[in-house]
């Protein structure tokens, strides 16, 4: 039928791994807004959730890299990552290969995605859905953008594969949630963990919420890098959320948690016309 | 050495044939001599510095059962033993002797 729900959230492991060593306080507003999120998505009623998220070589490594990848099972099996580091039960996720088949067949007029029919999820996925459908009983579509492994995605094709997405999910007669899922500024997995550019990531979410695609798209790799850490890589995520959704965002939640190692951040956006009259 | 570590971190039976005999796993990927000792020892710091992805580095690190500041510290102080990170993009830039995150 079309898109129903876009939003934007932190998938950064210590959000669940590391919770108690936060404080207490602080976990409980964030995770309360990750989960009212996960409330106003249940309520848009949609049959399948999109995510797009950037993955960390849990499927995808240096021998066959893709820009973009799209899931086509039946059923997932994740975290990768060890349950009790992550703070999530491993267990398996519904999919919905059909409906998977017709959506990347929509992409492909536009953007070369590639397809996996195998893809066991790490915590960029995990972790939403732990607040976002704790039930695991909406099916779920892996996407993945490579924000991991130079060369990385441009920007500018991030955006394209968010058109793509739209289009294909307002061309199918389920109603499609999409989340993108991923930081803005931080340096994971380094011993910088914790550090955070928060007027960084607040200028983004600005852009990213008067979905002002010439600001969103002006980063360089090199400026991000210096600025925001590899971890900034992972704003491709949250541009094609901007790009499928093309309407108004609103921020609902944004602290930086040092110990999660990201700017925690849960937002939503309204859905606008259909890419690509959203030029702005 | 990164094509080892993305195996092992999911593949559930490689981490248990590797944590049961290193050296036999080790075997069969192409490693330099300093790439291999650094996996036989679970040198975690000197891993870090040769060039892992850090991603691949930190779930490799729980499979070896390091707590978190543990991990964090190991890294640290493969930067001060071995100097900075010499390739890929998970490089240090805070100072060896800030706390980040008070870890």
């Amino acid at each position: 039928m079309s898109l129903v729900f876009a939003g934007i959230a932190s998938h950064a492991p210590g959000i669940t791994g590391r919770a108690h060593m936060a404080d207490a306080d602080v976990v409980r507003e964030f995770h309360g807004a990750y989960r009212d999120m996960g409330r106003r998505l249940a309520a848009a009623a949609p049959d399948a959730l999109i995510v797009v998220s950037a993955e960390h070589f849990a499927n995808f490594f240096m021998n066959n890299m893709p820009a973009f990848a799209v899931g086509m099972a039946g059923e997932y099996e994740g975290p990768i990552e060890d349950p009790a580091w992550l703070g999530i039960e491993r267990r398996k996720i519904p999919g919905d290969a059909a409906l998977s088949g017709r959506l990347i067949r929509e992409m492909m007029q536009t953007v070369d995605v590639a397809y996996a029919e195998e893809w066991k999820f790490d915590h960029g996925i995990m972790v939403p859905l732990h607040f976002l459908t704790p039930k695991y009983d909406l099916p779920v579509i892996p996407a993945n953008i490579n924000c991991q492994g130079p060369p990385l995605t441009p920007l500018h094709r991030a955006w394209a594969f968010g058109e793509a997405i739209r289009r294909a999910a307002d061309s199918v007669p389920q109603r499609i949630a999409l989340v993108g899922a991923g930081g803005i500024s931080h340096w994971p997995a380094t011993p910088d963990s914790g550090k955070i550019n928060e007027a960084w990531d607040r200028e983004f979410l600005a852009s990213w919420a008067r979905n002002d695609r010439a600001a969103m798209l002006s980063y360089t790799d090199e400026a991000t890098y210096r600025d925001a850490g590899q971890g900034g890589f992972e704003i491709r995520a949250f541009i094609a959320v901007a790009a499928a959704a093309c309407g108004r965002g609103t921020i609902q939640h944004y602290r930086p948690i040092p110990i999660f190692a990201v700017g925690c951040t849960v937002a939503s956006m309204e859905i606008g016309r259909q890419a690509p009259t959203c030029r702005t | 050495m990164q094509k080892f570590l993305f195996d092992v971190n999911r593949d559930p039976g490689l981490q248990q044939r590797f944590l049961a005999d290193r050296a036999a796993v080790l075997n069969g990927y192409p490693l330099s001599a300093e790439e291999r000792g650094a996996l036989m020892a679970g040198d975690v710091g000197l891993v870090y510095v040769l060039g892992a992805n850090g991603q691949l580095l930190m779930h490799f690190a729980a499979l070896l059962g390091m707590e978190w500041s543990a991990y964090i510290a190991a890294m640290r102080e493969g930067v001060a033993r071995h100097g900075p990170v010499r390739a890929g993009i998970y490089a240090m830039t805070t100072r060896l002797d800030e706390k980040v995150a008070d870890v």
